[in-house]
């Protein structure tokens, strides 16, 4: 089974953090997408690099910013390969964003 | 079969047909010698004939490798068939689905309700708990919830919800003939019979069982009786014992969780007279547990009784829980024991405002009379 980890972190913890801290934490997540089980995974660049494309009447619509205008915004993403929920809900659990006020959804794909 | 299939409804479909088989052939051909087995068969191999039937569902369906005992003889006495009931309660009450729904499928695939009862019992539209019901389920076949106990490390965090569980269904559900608590009581003794060595699991049939002891004595002419006003030769004596043996056994395997402490309360409050010093000790160890206000609340009334309301008072300042009647109650009973009348009166009227029973309401006026004259 495959799964999309969506990963939601807290507004501003990152930043917060000392350069060390935030070093580590990358180093962890650089470790995690190396274990077993993770396809792959990446990091997004700030909602403010956002552009959301709708197409009407054959006319595309561009807007500057995210698609939902929340709070909180989709930092970055796991792809995962797991035999079940279980096993990929571990590898969000280890995820820094979930652990610091922040918070991953955990989505089956489609299996065509 | 849930397990085997991995799709609960297909399980269920398969065990009707089978049933259906059974009632068409048995009347005439008698019973086979194992009849249980002969279901379990029979329902795998229809789900079986009807997936080979329908491949996109196969594909979709994890299907297992069909053991060889399906295609040889029914002849099965030799064959063991595995105990199910464990790995579906903890698939039923998997954190991934939401509480309500854990609740709904418990009852419904251990229990063996209906959901026309399950939608009573919980005074819901049977509408919305076949919705609740069906969208659990798909969400266990889609996401793939395992089918199975869970590893070591996260036992102790399922165990507790599976137990959470059990102990809401004992506490909430109103049936239509009786209510949910022998429903709880009888999946409790399940559990202790499949994790015979989990204390926490002793310790929750415990507590059911010593509460449901005192059900015929809780009720006076359709008013709640508070515990020490009970009439003790209502109190089932039989079921008090059960109750202080599953909590010896919990004790034997060293259990000190927060159901085993609760059941030690439980049963210590049950004497007479009663050992406070013990019950404040207890109250003291389930705080730890829990950190929870009201349990605090609990231990100070005890501390009253052992120190006396002074040292008890103390205790209930330190509480943030104003709004909570019992607070202002308990509160109201430490100053007017303390000689404090004026204070007592404040706080007694604070209760009585909170107070959502005439029989609280009567005591606490009579209070509020007595702390006034």
């Amino acid at each position: 089974m495959k799964y999309l980890l969506q990963i939601y972190p807290a507004a501003g913890e990152f930043e917060e953090l000392s350069e060390d801290e935030q070093e580590a934490i990358v180093g962890e997540y650089l470790a995690i997408e190396r274990s077993p089980g993770v396809l792959g995974g990446d990091q997004l660049q700030p909602v403010e690099t956002a552009t959301t494309v709708r197409v009407e009447d054959g006319e595309t619509l561009l807007t500057d910013g995210p698609f939902v205008d929340a709070k909180e915004h989709l930092g970055g993403y796991l792809l995962v390969e797991a035999d079940d929920l279980d096993a990929a809900l571990e590898i969000a659990a280890r995820i820094p964003a979930a652990r610091m006020g922040g918070a991953v959804e955990v989505r089956p794909l489609v299996e065509r | 079969m849930v397990g085997f299939l991995g799709d609960f409804d297909l399980a269920e479909e398969a065990a009707q047909e089978a049933f259906t088989i059974a009632a068409e052939h048995w009347p005439r051909d008698g019973p086979p010698a194992n009849p249980g087995a002969w279901l379990t068969i029979t329902a795998r191999n229809r789900a079986i004939d009807r997936l080979r039937r329908d491949r996109v569902l196969a594909e979709k369906t994890r299907l297992l490798e069909v053991p060889e005992v399906i295609e040889g003889e029914m002849n099965l006495g030799a064959v063991g068939f595995p105990d199910e009931r464990l790995e579906l309660i903890f698939t039923c009450c998997h954190p991934s689905l939401r509480l309500e729904a854990q609740v709904a499928l418990t009852l419904r695939a251990l229990g063996g309700l209906s959901t026309e009862q399950i939608a009573r019992a919980f005074l819901v539209p049977e509408e919305t708990m076949k919705r609740r019901l069906s969208r659990a389920k798909r969400k266990i076949r889609d996401a793939a919830i395992p089918f199975r106990v869970p590893a070591e490390h996260l036992l102790p965090e399922r165990l507790a919800a599976v137990l959470a569980v059990v102990y809401l269904i004992f506490n909430e559900g109103y049936g239509g003939r009786g209510d949910l608590a022998a429903e709880a009581l009888r999946l409790g003794a399940a559990l202790a019979e499949l994790m015979p060595d989990e204390p926490e699991v002793h310790g929750l049939v415990a507590l059911m069982l010593l509460d449901d002891a005192r059900r015929d004595a809780r009720f006076a002419d359709g008013e709640l009786v508070l515990l020490a006003d009970q009439d003790r030769t209502r109190w089932d004596a039989a079921t008090i014992t059960r109750g202080r043996q599953a909590l010896d056994r919990a004790f034997a395997l060293q259990g000190r969780g927060a159901y085993v402490v609760q059941a030690a309360i439980a049963s210590l409050h049950m004497e007479e007279p009663r050992d406070w010093p013990q019950i404040a000790g207890l109250y003291g160890e389930l705080v730890r547990l829990t950190g929870s206000a009201v349990v605090e609340l609990n231990r100070a009334i005890a501390v009253a009784e052992v120190d006396g309301p002074e040292a008890g008072l103390a205790l209930v300042d330190r509480l943030d829980l104003d709004g909570y009647q019992y607070f202002h109650s308990t509160r109201a009973d430490l100053l007017r024991r303390l000689g404090r009348a004026e204070e007592a009166r404040t706080e007694y009227e604070r209760a009585l405002e909170l107070a959502h029973t005439e029989p609280e309401r009567r005591f606490l006026r009579r209070r509020i009379a007595e702390v006034s004259a």
